[in-house]
């Protein structure tokens, strides 16, 4: 199944106000003051719970078109990616606002002094430069092959946010387990692709051939 | 000491809204209960009970009172579930009546009491208490009850005893099990638990304990962690050693015995310098004890804080 340009334009369009949905429940929730007692710290919440869940769905989409052999889902992926970026600038917002109020000396003292914003404040970071380099025009400066290297730091950027939730967590480990698993998951079937690949290689009996699926994803797979 | 001088209507004589809009409801819903005799008997439990006419205590803050649907939706009690508003809809998980709670270990008098006894015990005071969790929010709470020096001094305590562990309702069927270890416990040196700030509280805003608040009897120390005012208590027993709470024995680099509120002590993996008041935008400096300062620091004269977090 290929869609044709239009049709892509079509779930482009479809796939960024899905993507903006949360933000839009949110600035809702606030106007309404559906958010609970202490909707900041919601807020808070929400916007890092989204950035996780983006970083996990971008992480899906390479296996997800291994799966279904539908190369175009590539093409949302930049999208996907922008916005875990997205909410996580949202989320740091809030804290640089709505927890320290701009204090620039209570913040530096916070990301020195806790592991668990030293984690999230280092994966934010890392995740500035793959935001920048996202356009097509970065890519071919860049070229396909320091591009992918590049973009590989979504695998630690999602590992921090993950460390980041569970060191946050006072008691109940759940959700961050969760998170941590469906990370693990996903960076891992990677890692075992690619001792497969190795195998076969050395096996001699596989070499990706032009024209075929196993190059577009040698390429392209982050 | 400075004494201030009351203004005309102390704040603490204005009803606040939400106890006004809890009456307009519980007229509504007593009028609309005469007119159906066939209801359903979960809609029947729904009208709050009053406690009748309290006592006010020069102890209440005159700090405006926190919204009755905040303190009754934004809750820690993990029995009920580890999310803020799972207690509020769990209610049906803890049965408040019939209940007795046991005062026992190193007395002359232990005893058995029924809750309705307990109510009739003492005058019940009304105490605008501020709470502060050790989460980083807090809140201002117009609890009922009597001081909890009144029930022990009636028990009798022998000299040895020198803590109180006080112990909270446990029922694995129906409550959440894992997080912590079960049945939840707390601990007070004898002398914080005489401390007349110190109370047994039965309800706030005017009306019976909701159970996601503790019911139907819970401790209340406004000048520690909110974590150390157990809920829905069982047992209070003198003992001679320091009792492990529930949250030290789950992380004891965390959770000291004593959690007096301190902004200079900061939690291991965060400050706990300010505070956000359940209701405000901005943050709040946080006090030390909590504000209480004045009636609580000589009971820690000479000890260090940062050791006996």
């Amino acid at each position: 199944m290929t869609p044709s340009n239009l049709q892509l334009k079509v779930i482009k369009t479809a796939l960024f106000l899905l993507c903006l949905m949360p933000a839009v429940l949110l600035w809702r929730g606030l106007e309404t003051d559906t958010l609970g007692a202490n909707p900041l710290e919601t807020l808070t919440r929400a916007t890092g719970e989204w950035t996780l869940r983006f970083l996990l769905i971008t992480l899906a989409v390479t296996p997800l078109r291994r799966f279904t052999g539908w190369h175009w889902l590539i093409r949302l992926r930049r999208t996907l990616g922008l916005f875990a970026f997205a909410y996580g600038a949202a989320h740091l917002l809030t804290y640089v606002w709505l927890d320290q109020f701009f204090d620039w000396q209570a913040i530096a003292r916070d990301i020195l002094k806790r592991p668990f914003i030293t984690v999230g404040f280092a994966a934010l970071v890392l995740m500035v430069p793959l935001a920048l380099t996202s356009s097509n025009a970065a890519i071919r400066r860049l070229g396909g092959r320091r591009w992918q290297s590049l973009h590989r730091a979504i695998y630690p950027i999602t590992l921090l946010g993950c460390v980041h939730f569970w060191w946050l967590v006072k008691k109940d480990i759940t959700e961050p387990l969760l998170y941590t698993l469906v990370a693990v998951a996903l960076i891992g079937l990677r890692g075992w692709w690619r001792e497969q690949e190795r195998r076969k290689q050395r096996a001699g009996g596989y070499l990706p051939q032009p024209g075929q699926g196993g190059k577009v994803i040698k390429i392209f797979a982050k | 000491m400075l004494i201030r001088t009351a203004s005309d209507i102390p704040s603490s004589e204005i009803t606040p809204e939400d106890l006004y809009q809890g009456r307009r409801r519980f007229i509504a819903q007593a009028g609309s209960l005469a007119l159906a005799g066939t209801l359903a008997p979960a809609q029947v439990r729904a009208a709050p009970a009053p406690l009748g006419v309290l006592t006010k205590s020069p102890y209440s803050t005159n700090e405006a009172s926190t919204h009755y649907k905040a303190v009754t939706t934004y809750n820690n009690f993990y029995e009920l579930g580890t999310d803020k508003a799972d207690p509020s809809a769990n209610t049906h998980r803890l049965k408040p009546t019939p209940w007795t709670l046991r005062i026992e270990g190193l007395v002359n008098k232990p005893r058995s009491i029924a809750i309705e006894d307990l109510l009739k015990l003492a005058p019940l005071e009304e105490r605008i208490y501020r709470m502060r969790c050790v989460e980083g929010w807090s809140m201002v709470i117009p609890w009922v009850g009597i001081p909890l020096s009144t029930l022990i001094r009636q028990a009798d305590p022998q000299g040895s005893a020198r803590f109180v562990e006080f112990v909270s309702h446990y029922d694995r069927s129906t409550m959440t099990r894992g997080v912590l270890e079960w049945p939840y416990t707390e601990g007070l040196r004898l002398d914080e638990a005489l401390h007349p700030l110190t109370l047994l509280a039965v309800g706030l805003y005017g009306e019976v304990l909701p159970v996601q608040n503790g019911a139907p009897v819970r401790l209340v120390v406004p000048w520690k962690y909110g974590f150390k005012s157990a809920k829905s208590l069982v047992s209070i027993r003198l003992v001679e050693r320091q009792p492990v709470s529930a949250w030290t024995k789950a992380a004891p680099a965390e959770y000291g015995f004593f959690s007096n509120v301190n902004p200079e002590v900061d939690h291991p993996r965060w400050s706990q310098a300010t505070e956000r008041r359940i209701g405000e935008f901005s943050k709040r400096r946080t006090l030390m004890f909590n504000g209480y300062a004045d009636q609580v620091a000589s009971l820690y004269t000479g000890m260090d804080l940062r050791r006996f977090y």
